[in-house]
């Protein structure tokens, strides 16, 4: 086996460009090469390379660790980024490989898609964005080359005012999501609902969004049909971590806590 | 392929094979035996210690990942025979049965108390959510890292539980 460590992007972009396995924090990769899945021959280590590890509020380095956005990160993210694994998974693991990986269940996946933010793609010839619901494409797929670099995560420059985030899995801590969920409202209503391990990508509950963005103060029953909204709107499958009935309920529930939050800070 | 890294504030370089972990070189190569194994794949935390003063997992890193750092394991800290607090805290709390647990435990305490000086024991409990421990049941774990937390204030340490409980019966 090989590991290089690239001093600057273009290094670390030729690598891949030449078939190199690019290795961030480690905690998706390593785990599969210590089972034995995976075998690189040839690794790109990213963890020292400054130049994507850049961060501003609408632009996050693929390079950048949980355990900074957990502090510094735009409020949902940071709730989500502090579930992440434990405190040695958030000091390797990276948002890049977050997204890199494509998990259902990743749990930074949600809030890209919650405010539309789009994924940096760089190679040798230059980079592109792509919105999130362009980039991934299903169950650890994504829309990216085999010679490009996950460089950034773009975000809006008016994120709305109220995000909130929470997961749902069978303990406490360093627990694979079984359902999570990222709730956004603006002051004149507009609500975003986006969701984890509950169809092949992150997704959004377009109707439910649609029928509470109308609601200023909405009633008991009201948000009772929006919770059903969003469970008849999730396609999650029966799996090792939870079945598909349970999801349903469980992403119902979820969305309508964080919707309640929401609105108890608007009022607040 | 040639590293330099510093362990326990000594220089060393070594010539290691790529696919080697961490946790191996600092085993095998190194001597340092203080650092266990449990499971090898991130999830025990028993092979917690600091590289760059940040707890990560060494069952997760490639050895050659480490040039250049600087690791702290659990042999690194007591300071010429005197035990660090936390140590010190595991041994006066009974923060230990087997000990299998015991340095990862004690990596991440370090790690926690490195940032915050009197952590709550929620905080105490998420900053060892990435350690398992089959033995304790915890308890003693957060009272060790009370101790150490208030020993680091330069303050006394809460009297031990067991002192409590016989002041009430
Ligand atoms: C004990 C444990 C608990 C965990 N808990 C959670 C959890 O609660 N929630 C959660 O979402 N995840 C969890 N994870 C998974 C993992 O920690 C995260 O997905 C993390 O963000 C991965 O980042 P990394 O930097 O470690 O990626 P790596 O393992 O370094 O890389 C992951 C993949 O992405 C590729 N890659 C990395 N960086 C780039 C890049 N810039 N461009 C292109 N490809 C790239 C790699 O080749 C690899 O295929 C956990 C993992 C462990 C071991
Ligand atoms: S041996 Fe590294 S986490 Fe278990
Ligand atoms: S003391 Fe035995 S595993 Fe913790």
């Amino acid at each position: 086996m090989e590991v290089i460590h690239p001093r600057n992007l273009e290094e670390a972009l030729a690598a891949v460009a030449d078939g190199m396995t690019p290795l961030a924090g480690g905690t998706d990769l390593m785990v599969e090469v210590n089972y034995g899945q995976k075998r690189p021959e040839r690794v790109v280590a990213l963890r020292r390379l400054a130049d994507i590890a850049d961060f501003s509020p609408t632009r996050i380095g693929a390079g950048v660790r949980w355990r900074r956005i957990e502090k510094e990160g735009p409020r949902a993210l940071a709730q989500a980024a502090r579930t992440v694994g434990s405190p040695q998974i958030r000091n390797a693991g990276t948002i890049g490989g977050n997204v890199a990986t494509a998990s259902p269940a990743g749990d930074g996946l949600p809030f890209l898609a919650a405010v539309d933010a789009s994924i940096e793609l760089t190679s040798g010839s230059g980079s592109r964005l792509l919105r999130w619901d362009e980039y991934f494409v299903g169950v650890k797929q994504t829309a990216r080359r085999s010679d490009e670099l996950v460089t950034a995560i773009v975000l809006a420059d008016d994120l709305p005012e109220r995000q909130e985030f929470a997961k749902v899995g069978v303990r406490n801590a360093m627990v694979i999501s079984t359902v999570c969920c990222v709730v956004t409202r603006r002051e004149d209503g507009a609500t975003t609902v986006a969701l984890g391990s509950v169809a092949p990508t992150p997704m959004r509950a377009r109707r439910a969004e649609e029928m509470i963005s109308s609601e200023r103060s909405p009633s008991e029953a009201t948000l009772a049909e929006f919770a059903r909204l969003v469970s008849e709107e999730v396609a999650p499958i029966t799996d090792h971590r939870s079945t598909e009935e349970y999801r349903r309920h469980a992403a119902g529930v979820l969305a309508r806590r964080l919707l309640e939050r929401c609105l108890r800070r608007e009022a607040a | 392929m040639k590293i330099s890294l510093t362990i326990n504030g000594r220089e060393v370089s070594a010539d290691v094979e790529p696919r080697t972990l961490l946790v191996h070189f600092l085993r095998e190569d190194q001597g340092l035996t203080g650092t266990h194994i449990g499971c090898e794949t991130s999830y025990c935390g028993a092979c917690t210690v600091l590289v760059d003063g940040k707890t990560v997992k060494s069952c997760t890193m490639f050895a050659v990942q480490a040039d250049g750092a600087s690791i702290t394991t659990v042999e690194g800290l007591a300071d010429n025979g005197q035990l660090h607090p936390v140590q010190e805290g595991f041994w006066e709390r009974h923060g230990l049965q087997c000990g299998y647990c015991t340095p990862g435990m004690i990596m991440s305490a370090v790690g926690l108390l490195q940032e915050k000086q009197s952590p709550s024991e929620d905080e105490i409990r998420h900053a060892i959510e990435g350690n398992l421990c089959r033995c304790t049941g915890y308890h003693n774990i957060v009272r060790a890292i009370e101790y150490a937390a208030a020993k680091m204030r330069g303050e006394e340490p809460p009297p031990p539980d067991w002192e409590e409980e016989e002041v009430s019966v």
